[in-house]
């Protein structure tokens, strides 16, 4: 086995999600198909195929061609977007889940900690609980009985510790539940995500055990949208992206390169994006940004005019939708939103393909990196929905007489206002 | 078979620090080696069970007594009194619950496992362990309710001896052990395909109820199997439970028993062998299902 930990070879996971609609004919053959279909589904079930039984047959890759080595003592951290295969990874490594192909092979015994306080039972005391989780997690009783006391120490909870955890508030219970996940020993450590937890203080703490844990000479896998986290805890990373393994190599590059991607996310905010969801029956399929000129230009000036253009395929022939713009700045935080429902504005007589249009004669914003989310609603589903649409910046400003901006740490969006002295 | 597992246990200890991930492929065999290792997993759960079931109840383990014995009294009056259902000499309380006594585990067993998958599909998606724990687990935490109950049935005794029926026990109690086996086997081997399924259709959440109640009047539990005649009578033993309530009732009042109730050694014999079927079936069914639960439950 050498010092090798983790080989992961080719490991993909494919999930069953949609069911195909069958298009009846006559009511007679959808009756009749109505009748014969729960016995067609027992059989299914009988015979042992699971997915058959029950009809689904769209299919996803949430992971697909991951192959990874990872040495003993190796601390390693999985980054990428949501739905972009981190966590499905972990669940394959510590086989919650079966592969659908390829193979892995784990040297030493494995322990997860997919979510801290899995199988807690509120009915149950903080005792109970600690030698129950424990053993869900896969430690032996004796092992948990000589740690008890650590344990308890950890979570704070000494008065409280015979009281049914029901009763704790929510800090109180994801410290025990830390707690004890932070106990377990085993050499290899897959962690998700089970930082954030509890105030700023205990969260130094979590970190502090996580460091001890890393620097213990054990291996772990380890996911946090938490970069900071990220970058403290491990020496190398790994960028997943749409189900593949697209970087792996020191964790302060993978970090950077992550960054840089998230920002660029208008680059394939069409193809391929894993946040964009929706029906589909109206689907866009450009956007940009005018200035004041009418040119397409992400560099725009606050206080002139701005357009916003979606270019649009109706598929099938909608007659009419909704559309919701909304404006997010570098902290993430929502600056305004511009609605069709809200402006009682009607979207009409769309046709096959054509552009919205969305004319800001005054734009508001402040200096700094702007986000857009667009969204398509028809009367019945959410239609497309991209969060990633456009970025631009606001690069000057005639919004105040003067030029200036105040400091985005203060402001979302700029209002027009008067001052004036009276004496 | 001892030796060969011991040694077969260490093998797969010293394996198990080196795990393999591939996808499996149709019917799989049962790592029986990592269900022991996890064997104080099972034991836990148990607790966990037992602990939660009668929490912030007025009469607490209580209705561990009240529901066979409530029980008890319907039938006794419906069908004791009012139907004139045949007792074989014995008074109709003592004669349906001796028998109810089994049933209780049984059936309680087998509701708790078909819901247990997904009542603890949380656990199944965040952590790997053994799926079979869990089915195992809720029925063997029915047990303590059967030993409540078999108080009651001693009081029972103790209070109808009183009224002149010998209820000294037979010889044969030192099989009971075997026949809560079997219906161990029983309520756990249906308990493993109905729990499997529920996780894919929840039909069978409603369906169980069901179920148990056709099987309640199929077995000899209101009636006795003695009012069939050979060859009839022995292949009651396809339903295991018969032998198991017939069973329990001639060891616990074979005394006061008419002559020629005690169930025939073919009759359990077709019981243990049917009961075996179904679990070794019910095993197998779910080894095969247990790599889809995760993604289904």
């Amino acid at each position: 086995m050498g010092d090798i930990a983790i080989t992961a070879h080719n490991l993909g996971k494919m999930y069953h999600i949609g069911a195909r609609v069958d298009r009846y004919r006559t009511l007679r053959d959808s009756i009749a198909s109505g009748v014969k279909a729960p016995f067609i589904k027992m059989a299914r079930l009988l015979r042992g195929h699971a997915s058959a039984a029950a009809n689904l047959n769209e299919t996803i890759w949430a992971l697909r061609h991951a192959s990874l080595e990872i040495r003993h003592g190796e601390v390693v951290g999985l980054i990428g977007r949501n739905g972009a295969g981190k966590s499905t990874l972990l669940k394959v490594l510590s086989r919650i889940t079966e592969p659908t192909e390829g193979s892995a092979t784990l040297y030493g015994r494995v322990g997860s900690l997919l979510e801290v306080g899995t199988g807690f039972h509120p009915e149950l005391t903080g005792r109970e609980n600690i030698f129950l989780n424990g053993a869900i997690i896969g430690m032996k009783r004796v092992e948990i009985a000589s740690k008890f006391d650590e344990i308890v120490a950890f979570s704070e909870l000494d008065t409280f510790i015979d009281t049914p955890v029901k009763h704790y508030s929510s800090g109180m219970y994801t410290r025990l539940a830390f707690a004890v996940a932070a106990h377990l020993e085993t050499e290899i450590l897959l962690v998700d995500e089970v930082l954030a937890v509890g105030d700023v203080s205990f969260q130094k703490k979590c970190m502090g055990k996580m460091s001890d844990v890393a620097s213990q000479g054990r291996t772990v896998i380890f996911v946090s949208h938490n970069m900071g986290a990220i970058q403290t805890l491990c020496t190398r990373g790994v960028l997943l992206r749409g189900g593949e393994i697209v970087r792996d190599g020191a964790v302060d590059e993978i970090v950077q390169d992550y960054l840089s991607y998230l920002n660029e996310g208008a680059v394939d905010a069409f193809v391929n994006n894993p946040e964009r969801q929706g029906a589909g029956n109206v689907k866009l399929t450009a956007a940009r940004v005018l200035d004041d000129t009418g040119a397409s230009n992400p560099h725009l000036v606050s206080g002139k005019p701005a357009t916003f253009e979606f270019d649009y395929e109706n598929a099938s022939r909608l007659s009419q939708v909704d559309v919701v713009m909304t404006i997010y700045n570098y902290l993430g935080i929502a600056a305004t939103s511009f609605n069709t429902r809200v402006s009682r504005t009607e979207l009409s007589g769309l046709g096959e393909t054509g552009t919205f249009r969305c004319h800001v004669p005054v734009l508001p914003l402040p200096l700094g990196q702007f986000r857009v989310a667009v969204a398509v609603h028809s009367n019945t589903a959410t239609e497309d929905l991209i969060p990633n649409v456009l970025l631009f910046d606001v690069v000057s400003s005639t919004f105040y007489e003067g030029g200036g901006t105040p400091d985005p740490r203060y402001c979302t969006v700029m209002v027009q206002a008067h001052w004036d002295l009276r004496r | 078979m001892n030796a060969d597992d011991i040694s077969q246990n260490t093998a797969a200890m010293a394996a198990s620090q080196c795990i393999q991930i591939r996808p499996t492929k149709g019917w799989v065999s049962v790592r029986w080696a990592e269900l022991w290792a996890y064997r104080e997993l099972l034991f836990f759960l148990m607790l966990r069970d037992i602990t939660i079931r009668y929490k912030q109840t007025v009469l607490g383990a209580g209705w561990a007594i009240i529901q066979p014995v409530m029980t008890m009294v319907v039938f006794s009056v419906i069908i004791g009194r009012v139907a004139k259902g045949q007792s074989y000499g014995l008074p109709y309380p003592v004669f349906f619950f001796a028998a109810m006594l089994p049933w209780t585990f049984f059936s309680n067993g087998l509701e708790r496992a078909s819901n247990s998958l997904v009542g603890n599909s949380a656990i199944l998606k965040k952590v790997y362990f053994p799926r079979l724990v869990i089915p195992i687990s809720s029925v063997l935490s029915s047990f303590v309710d059967f030993c409540l109950a078999f108080l009651v049935q001693i009081a029972l005794m103790i209070g109808y001896s009183a009224k002149g029926f010998s209820f000294v026990p037979m010889p044969h109690v030192l099989f009971l052990p075997l026949l809560l086996l079997i219906a161990f086997m029983t309520s756990l081997g249906a308990g493993l395909w109905l729990s499997a399924m529920n996780v894919q259709f929840r039909d069978v959440r409603y369906a169980v109820p069901f179920l148990a109640q056709m099987w309640f009047f199929v077995t000899p539990i209101i009636w006795g199997s003695a009012k069939f005649s050979e060859p009839w009578r022995t292949l009651c033993g396809l339903n295991p439970m018969a032998s198991v309530v017939e069973g329990f009732r001639y060891a616990l009042l074979g005394r006061a028993l008419d002559p020629g109730f005690a169930p025939s050694s073919s009759m359990i014999a077709l019981s243990v062998l049917s009961a075996s079927l179904l679990l070794v079936g019910g095993v197998f069914y779910f080894a095969r299902m247990e790599r889809t639960f995760a993604d289904v439950a």
